[in-house]
């Protein structure tokens, strides 16, 4: 056991764990961040996406011994104050989750995709999002919320 | 909810006033109320006054409705409420949907059983079996309201009309919220039993059949919705289980010293078919099921290849004697001997898995004397409302307490209680420390509930004027209705139809997968019809609609999607449509447009339309969600899925050698079009599904003149059918 100290959402987080836990299992059983889900622990669904300093990474991947240098993790619990990012607007409006498992993932690979290209074309949206599985099949709507949060119409 | 239950008059429960509950079963006409001499502690246990078993109010105005039935994407947590919101005459803003206690006696549907009640969501059937108990129950909150506006004023209750929350009296200009009701609400010895007739005719709706945003939604765009899978609770532990990668093999355990020593291990629990383990932290419990040296036993799927099992399946479709019959209608043997010409066609599937992104999982607490228990699940329930948890600790179900939680995906699999069993064996162990069980996507995998393999042989006999005579379907697999069902042809008019079961088992885990035996057995018979209506020169649409004649529901959906699809249009060279007919409930046609690669076999399909009946529809935009995603599902079923299964061993373990069809193959659009219906709601949650197989293979054949007929059309398979 050792002790970690994390930046995460902008907050310090201290705790005892094991060098070699990954960063989910840190995140979710240890920290309560429960928004960032498990789904396969290969990097094969996306389910557990977060961001860390602003670039998506599948936190199923990482350990967290890598993670105490000041780097800014940002999971679906701080991507915004209210739940209103552009992103998560959009995807009330269309409607996309089903089951809702797989959207917290979804929200933050989209978030970083409108980061890095604010208007992103139809192709580059599935290339950019094909990571991130959705066995509820809502991948239309997903893709209906990202040019939505992408264009400049303002959401209600 | 009140633990002692004592049933008292009216008077009685006047007197004490808000100490009060009114509940309400489902069917029961005589309100049974339920008293609590300590009003206090009743208003803390109730906190609002409860108007029946359904509905709080409180003087806000708020109105607080229960659902019933499982969240798994479907959209049950605002359908049913909207259902008793409509009847009520409530004022949807104020509306708020909480699960509701898990008693099937109150909160059940139509069981199996006659006069049998249920809670599970399973079939598609929620908002069909509760379509009436809903509004029943909303028109009895509102006649509460109704009564209770006119003794206050002293008026007859038969001058008075509600909207949105609001009771009025038109003579004397009075009106009254329902929030402002609640100090003056009255009981009445009886509550009506409304009839069908006498709720709302749909034209009259007002909430339902338009688009209201999900209620649950918020909660799944910023991490909050809780799966069962987020629990945690004070002093919790956490379980794992080993398996093995053949079902039914009995373990040996070989190093249990060594697992006891690894950091933070507290338990070791053998199971007939698995070695549990109870550590500190997950990553505990995970590294050390990583070191488990286990000796596996042969079981009933030792020596089973699935890939070669298939000429055991041609054996038996050929011996003479029949299987269980399953439809017999008219004289198939008659229509064989006079047919003027016959068509005989062998349809395969592969086994398939769940794949519900939340893989399984349960927290359960067992109380120190383990006399009680409390459940953190998502679960489809099933025919025990407690999932089985109470056998296992020998106490009554009263004793279990179940916290049902947002399912990450059923499709059947969280119908089945193997998964909270277990977690309850460790929980007795461990009591009254709670455990939380989590299956690695790895043994949710291997240690899967598959849909079966099967091999359907169907024959087709034309008369002597080339009209279709008589349809024979041999369906051989294990698991009974798992492959059997949706082999019946209601809305087709053959005179002469025939349909039979014939078993073989191989030991392997079988459980209902979306829509169940209606995926293979709908594109068996939809390919057949396309393989006759080829052969005799017909267009797919005019053999159906001469089949649906007398079905004018079914042959409105196919004349909706000629329409939609431009079925006639011209298409680019490369590309062709092909269509399938679905009943699941609800009566659907889907067209779909596809290309193939020829060079790489691969499919790929551009859109997808949908014509269906479903009845009254609840939620428009919602029943689409439902098209949408059970094509989806369907595709990555039909193109990339299947388990295989090599000396009993199962072949497959997480989404690198199963792969869900990803966001680069979804079609331009899927497109559905309702059709307006004042009948009972149908499901639609397995409706579009079934309809993938058939409408790709049936657009192949007009494409490429080949057949595809062996389920999952992957790319290899397909290259074999082009050069074969």
């Amino acid at each position: 056991m050792a002790t970690y100290s994390l930046n995460i959402n902008n907050e310090q987080h201290t705790f005892e764990a094991s060098e070699g836990t990954s960063l989910l299992w840190i995140l979710r059983e240890h920290l309560g961040l429960t928004g960032t889900k498990y789904g396969c622990g290969i990097a094969q669904c996306g389910a557990c996406t977060i961001h860390v300093d602003g670039t998506p990474v599948k936190a199923c991947m990482l350990q967290v011994q890598n993670f105490g240098n000041g780097q800014k993790i940002t999971t679906i619990e701080g991507l915004s104050e209210n739940a209103d990012h552009p992103v998560q607007k959009a995807w009330i409006e269309v409607q996309a989750p089903q089951c809702g498992y797989c959207q917290s993932g979804q929200i933050m690979q989209a978030a970083a995709l409108l980061k890095e290209d604010s208007q992103p074309s139809r192709e580059k949206i599935k290339s950019y999002m094909n990571g991130v599985l959705c066995r509820c099949g809502t991948y239309l709507r997903i893709i209906d919320a990202i040019e939505l949060a992408s264009s400049k119409k303002p959401l209600t | 909810m009140p633990k002692t239950a004592k049933v008292v008059n009216r008077r009685e429960f006047l007197k004490s006033s808000s100490g009060v509950a009114l509940f309400i079963g489902v069917s029961g006409i005589l309100p049974q109320l339920i008293s609590c001499k300590d009003v206090k502690a009743m208003r803390n246990q109730l906190k609002q006054h409860q108007l029946t078993a359904w509905v709080h109010l409180n003087e806000d105005g708020e109105i607080t409705i229960y659902n019933p039935a499982a969240e798994m994407g479907q959209g049950s947590m605002t359908s049913l409420p909207l259902l008793f919101a409509e009847e009520m005459d409530a004022d949807w803003s104020k509306v708020k949907v909480e699960f509701s206690p898990q008693v099937a006696e109150i909160y059940g549907g139509k069981g199996w059983a006659p006069d049998s009640k249920l809670m599970f969501t399973v079939g598609s059937r929620t908002t069909n079996s509760y379509y009436h108990t809903m509004r029943k129950a909303g028109a009895q909150a509102r006649y509460v309201m109704l009564n209770s506006a006119a003794k206050h004023w002293g008026v007859p209750i038969s001058e008075l009309t509600t909207t949105a929350s609001t009771v009025f009296h038109k003579k004397t200009k009075k009106e009254i919220r329902y929030g402002a009701l609640v100090p003056f609400l009255v009981l009445t010895e009886e509550l009506p039993d409304f009839t069908f007739e006498q709720l709302k005719h749909p034209k009259d709706f007002r909430l339902v059949g338009t688009d209201i945003p999900r209620t649950e939604i918020p909660s799944k765009v910023n991490g909050k919705a809780q799966f069962a899978i987020d629990i945690r609770l004070p002093d919790m532990v956490y379980g794992v289980l080993e398996r093995g990668k053949r079902h039914g093999a009995r373990p040996t355990l070989l190093n249990e010293a060594e697992i006891l020593a690894q950091d933070g291990v507290l338990k070791t629990i053998p199971y007939a078919y698995a070695i549990g383990i109870v550590a500190n932290t997950l990553e505990q419990a995970l590294a050390a099921k990583r070191l488990l040296k286990i000796d596996w036993s042969a079981s009933d799927a030792s020596g089973f290849n699935s890939q070669e099992v298939y000429e055991a399946y041609d054996k038996i479709a050929a011996q003479q004697e029949t299987g269980k019959v399953v439809v017999e209608k008219g004289d198939i043997g008659n229509a064989m001997r006079k047919a003027s010409k016959t068509f005989t066609s062998d349809f395969k599937n592969d086994y398939i898995y769940h794949a519900q992104l939340e893989p399984l999982n349960a927290v359960i607490q067992v109380a120190e004397d383990l006399e009680s228990a409390a459940v953190w699940v998502g679960s489809q329930q099933g025919f025990d409302t407690k999932l089985g948890v109470p056998d296992i600790l020998g106490i009554s179900p009263e004793k279990v307490t179940v916290h049902l939680h947002y399912l990450g995906g059923g499709f059947g699999r969280r119908s089945m209680n193997d998964f909270v069993e277990e977690c309850a064996v460790l929980a007795k162990e461990m009591a009254p420390r709670p455990v939380k069980l989590i299956w690695t996507r790895e043994d949710d995998v291997t240690h899967g509930a598959f849909r079966p393999i099967s091999l359907q042989r169907l024959n087709v006999y034309l008369d002597a004027k080339g009209q279709l005579d008589g349809f024979s379907h041999m369906v051989v697999g294990d698991g009974g209705n798992l492959v059997a069902s949706g082999v019946h042809n209601d809305y087709y008019a053959i005179p002469n139809q025939f349909a039979e079961w014939r078993e073989i088992s191989h030991g392997v885990r079988l459980k209902h997968w979306r829509s169940v035996g209606h995926g293979p057995n709908k594109f068996a018979i939809e390919c057949m019809l396309d393989e006759v209506a080829m052969d005799q020169g017909m267009d797919p649409v005019a053999l159906r609609r001469t089949l649906m004649a007398n079905s004018p529901r079914a042959l409105a959906t196919l004349e909706k999607v000629v329409e939609l699809s431009d079925w006639n249009g011209s298409i680019a060279q490369d590309r062709a449509k092909g269509m399938a007919f679905v009943e699941h409930g609800s009566l659907g046609t889907g067209v779909c447009e596809i290309s193939v690669d020829t060079a790489t076999g691969k499919i790929k399909v551009h859109h997808f339309w949908i014509a269906l009946d479903a009845g009254v529809i609840v939620q428009p935009d919602n029943v689409k969600a439902q098209m949408e995603g059970g094509i989806i599902m369907g595709m990555s079923s039909v193109l990339n899925e299947r388990i295989t299964i090599k000396n009993g061993e199962v072949q497959q373990s997480n989404f690198h050698n199963y792969p869900l069809l990803r966001m680069e193959d979804v079609p331009d659009s899927i497109e559905t079009a309702l059709i307006t219906s004042s009948e009972i709601p149908e499901g639609v949650g397995e409706t579009a599904t079934p309809m993938v197989a058939g409408a790709i293979a049936n657009a192949f054949l007009k494409l490429t003149g080949k057949k595809l007929r062996h389920l999952p059309f992957t790319p290899e398979r397909v290259l074999e059918v082009l050069n074969g």
